[in-house]
């Protein structure tokens, strides 16, 4: 019994991870639309929904293209790669108190590593392709992911302490009896928020792709499906991103009694996925070395202050 | 029995990764080499029971210096065009092997996930062990590495402010 709800969790966690990927491409554009005040896809089936399975037709349907010049192995692996990695973070988010994959007491580790393995699709893909925008993508996003991984843990760290566990479903459990750790962690709430945005490099933090600047960046080569699996990796980051923050920080599946706890959760998250594309809708993209100043000499100095209190607070209660 | 079956998989993995990181003439490809290495022993480091080392590096080692190995690669290999370490790149069948690697890995970590928490001895040592370890009998091996630490960041503060008087006095 408990294994098939293991097995159904995992199914439906795919499902729904893939599923929202695919309505984000339509879902993203149509939201864009409404806050740009212009229609959006509007055309193919009711309120364009349809547009999300045109483009998934199309996608497979296109010339799949492997430049001569590219080096072929690692221009085929680089897109599975984030793919996977992202998938794996699924692994360790708590929908309701029993429903998760597994409960690991590394979770919130387990979480970081995977982003932080994600960040070799866009540097093997920059880097075998074989051209020199692309090659530019993958510095850059070398540079930006390594940088802001580092602050990225370290806003965590005051959630840990506080709820003494990296396992999320502690972290959701300590929020049950005191407070969400959005009110007694808002500094680390702010930087995660920031830092998950440059990980998962949407807008505005898309520099590894700055179409004005680099063509498309990291994935210039790329075709047909082999883009679509670095545009599911981007969208099952966002999604990834959005259910942490969701845990972490807004009480995961806590809420009132009078929806099911995993409503609550996919609420949450879907609240936050609508807030990531608003930023990418008011929002420009800055230049790459003010990226890289504002993390260094901004949010590193923040989140350490903030682990400096939250550690004095924790000692003198 | 199961689990000394992972261990033994992973194992040999990390050894014919290892050897391989060694004795590939080109560096991208003996870096991924290296970068399965690390991958698998962490598995090895989650079977014998202590999943924070195991995740520690997969973070720290596979997913930011190994970054960084790759990013150094990046500027120093693709700048000279032509020469006889990226015409070796193009040969499909180099990756051929460390894919199946990964695919093992990948399939055992799967199960282990899966399966709940498998481990070859009966004690485990989480995260919480760890810390209260760390700076409890090994403070003075931590305040030495933090030490460390210091005197590399100061090094590199002075070499990063050395160049920049340099910068404005050429301007």
């Amino acid at each position: 019994m408990e294994e098939l709800v293991i097995y159904l969790v995992i199914i439906a966690t795919l499902l729904g991870a893939f599923g929202g990927a695919g309505v984000l491409v339509w879902f993203e554009r149509r939201l864009l639309g409404f806050w740009q005040d212009r229609p959006g896809p509007n055309r193919v089936g009711p309120f364009g929904i349809g547009l999300a399975v045109a483009d998934i037709i199309k996608l497979f349907a296109k010339d799949d293209w492997i430049p001569p010049f590219a080096d072929r192995f690692i221009f085929t692996f680089a897109p599975t790669a984030v793919v996977m990695a992202m998938l794996m973070g699924f692994a360790v988010v708590p929908y309701s108190k029993e429903l998760y994959v597994t409960d690991l007491n590394i979770g919130l580790l387990f979480f970081l590593g995977m982003t932080s393995l994600a960040v070799y699709s866009v540097l093997l893909g920059g880097l075998s392709s074989n051209n020199k925008y692309a090659l530019f993508g993958g510095l850059r996003a070398a540079a930006q992911m390594v940088s802001y991984e580092v602050f990225m843990g370290l806003s965590l760290m005051g959630v840990v302490m506080l709820s003494g566990s990296f396992s999320l479903v502690d972290i959701v459990n300590t929020q049950a009896e005191n407070v969400w750790f959005i009110i007694s962690q808002p500094l680390g709430f702010f930087v995660f928020l920031i830092a998950g945005i440059a990980e998962s490099h949407r807008l505005p933090f898309d520099l590894p792709e700055a179409e004005h600047e680099i063509v498309a960046g990291f994935h210039t080569e790329y075709s047909s499906m082999k883009f679509g699996m670095f545009m599911l990796g981007e969208y099952l980051g966002l999604i990834l991103i959005s259910s942490m923050i969701a845990t972490i920080f807004f009480g995961g599946w806590l809420g009132p009694d009078f929806l099911p706890a995993p409503f609550w959760f996919l609420g949450k998250t879907f609240a936050f996925i609508c807030f990531f594309i608003l930023l990418r809708a008011g929002i420009p993209r800055p230049r790459y070395d003010q990226l890289m100043s504002f993390g260094w000499k901004v949010m590193l100095p923040l989140t350490l202050v903030n682990l400096l209190v939250t550690g004095a607070v924790v000692l003198w209660m | 029995m199961l689990e000394l079956g992972l261990f033994y998989t992973s194992a040999t993995v990390a050894l014919v990764a290892t050897v391989f990181a060694v004795t590939r003439y080109n560096v991208a490809h003996a870096l991924i080499y290296l970068i399965i290495s690390l991958l698998a022993s962490a598995v090895i480091f989650y079977l014998v029971g202590a999943p924070f080392a195991a995740i520690l590096e997969i973070l720290i080692y596979a997913g930011a210096i190994m970054v960084l190995f790759v990013f150094v690669i990046m500027m120093l290999n693709l700048g000279s065009p032509g020469d006889g370490v990226e015409h070796q790149w193009l040969q499909p069948g180099m990756w051929i092997f460390p894919s199946i690697l990964c695919l093992v890995l990948l399939a055992e970590i799967v199960y282990m996930l899966s399966s709940g928490d498998r481990m070859l001895q009966g004690k485990m040592i989480g995260p919480k062990q760890v810390g209260i370890d760390l700076f409890g009998p090994y403070v003075l091996a931590v305040e030495i590495a933090s030490m460390l630490l210091l005197a590399g960041l100061v090094g590199a503060y002075h070499l990063g402010r050395k160049y920049l008087i340099d910068a404005r006095e050429e301007s």
